[in-house]
């Protein structure tokens, strides 16, 4: 069980901002997010884009701020669990709760910040019948641990970069490696493409371009993938997993579930301290909403601020918070 | 003024009109007519939460790049008549165009 003051969910712009925030009036945070790194959509989807409307800096790149921002969120050590889902939240007979993730974290926390954007960024799953049925059971939509495919027969659906480089690496560990795409060409990075085909020359790789996944099948654990091929011919593969690599996309998730009032997908909050309607649990950044809501960073910046003052009164509830500035007092590090 | 049609996930058809001199993109009309079209990255062709396909239409409005291309063929679902709607301008090109809303993405 991980101990701390705040449990941040989420570990983008505003979440990292939260921390600092946080440290200034002496709590901790970890955080968790379901991304296997921090920067949020920031590091997932435009890392290299220019963000124009950050108070002092005319132009940034995405991830350097992220880089920037964790820099200043480091003297107050916060610690992560990332690449994992909350799943639950579970309130205790003292008002904190514990936090319990896809792979079992727990995480003991006297307040909850949320601050998870658009939601946790989920994989997009192909449209198949009984594809639930197999998920966890040879249909997995990410490469956690490449020793799981040692010697087995896997097929990798998709045609972008992930997909390209899975095939690459699996094929030097798997029995057999199956890349399905649904075009000629991939429009991956060039050479990584060029690498597959090169492969898929040696015997090492089994290319079928142009077919499109069409069923999945089984007794208990995936042994089929059935594709439709160029000419709606069937091919059938025996296969011990489908990796369907097909990008990620946001979704709620949980945080549905725990009894916040929810508008649009996004949380209300009470102006005055970000809060949601169950005590000890805020919302800020891009999933929160109140009249006149931005989605901008700088927004979510500011409700980090003023949300870590009301936060305070749960982790020292014996003591006054005066307001300090950084300027007198410095950045006092844990 | 242009005027278009859109059909949502359940196959409803609703005729909509857009100012063509606002410099809006057809997902700004969607999301500003409470259509459920998440657009994550705002505009940027980098996330496809604005995938539709262009049911009628599709001529006129010109080719998708190879970035717009790049999102849509990785989506595990996509037509020949995909596009994302953040990359379409509001625009005389779009008058009397048929859009229907795409994706295990819309909420």
């Amino acid at each position: 069980m991980i101990h701390t003051d705040l449990c941040i969910i989420g570990a983008g712009p505003v979440g990292l901002f939260a921390v600092f925030e946080a440290g200034l009036l002496k709590m901790r945070c970890h955080l968790i997010d379901a991304l296997p790194q921090i920067g949020g959509q920031l590091s997932e989807i435009y890392p290299q884009k220019p963000i124009y409307d950050i108070p002092g800096y005319p132009e940034v790149k995405a991830q350097d701020l992220v880089d920037n921002l964790m820099e200043q969120a480091k003297p107050f050590k916060p610690t992560f669990t990332l690449g994992e889902r909350v799943d639950h939240l579970d309130k205790q007979a003292d008002g904190s709760f514990i936090v319990t993730t896809s792979d079992k974290t727990h995480v003991h926390a006297k307040v909850i910040i949320i601050a998870g954007g658009l939601g946790c960024f989920e994989p997009r799953k192909p449209v198949l019948e009984n594809l639930e049925k197999f998920e966890g059971k040879g249909i997995t939509y990410m490469v956690k641990d490449p020793e799981t495919f040692r010697n087995k027969k896997v097929v990798i659906a998709g045609g972008g970069d992930s997909a390209l480089d899975w095939a690459i690496y699996l094929s030097k560990v798997s029995e057999r490696v199956t890349l399905v795409h649904r075009n000629e060409t991939f429009r991956g990075a060039p050479d990584s493409a060029a690498k597959v085909f090169d492969l898929a020359n040696q015997g090492k790789i089994d290319l079928i371009l142009s077919a499109n996944l069409k069923e999945v099948n089984g007794n208990g654990k995936l042994d089929k993938v059935i594709l439709e091929g160029k000419s709606k011919e069937e091919i059938q593969l025996d296969a011990d997993y489908l990796i369907p690599l097909f990008g990620l996309s946001p979704k709620l998730g949980p945080i549905a579930e725990w009894g916040l009032t929810i508008d649009k997908n996004a949380i209300e909050v009470d102006t005055r301290d970000y809060s949601t309607g169950v005590e000890r649990i805020y919302a800020i950044g891009d999933i929160n909403t109140y009249p006149g809501k931005l989605k901008l960073i700088l927004c979510g910046f500011h409700e980090a601020a003023i949300m870590m003052h009301s936060a305070f009164k749960f982790v020292y509830p014996d003591q006054k918070l005066s307001f300090k500035y950084t300027t007198v007092n410095g950045v006092n590090a844990f | 003024m242009v005027n278009f049609t859109v059909e949502d996930q359940e196959g409803n058809r609703q005729a909509h009109e857009a100012p063509e001199d606002m410099g809006l993109s057809l997902m700004e009309i969607l999301k500003a007519y409470e259509y459920p079209v998440l657009a994550t990255c705002g505009g940027m062709a980098l996330c496809a939460t604005c995938h539709v396909e262009i049911l009628e239409g599709k001529d006129g409005l010109g080719e998708a790049t190879d970035v717009e291309l790049d999102q849509l063929e990785n989506l595990p679902e996509y037509y020949p008549t995909s596009r994302l709607a953040c990359q379409i301008r509001i625009g005389d090109i779009l008058e009397g165009a048929v859009v229907k809303l795409r994706g295990e993405d819309v909420v």
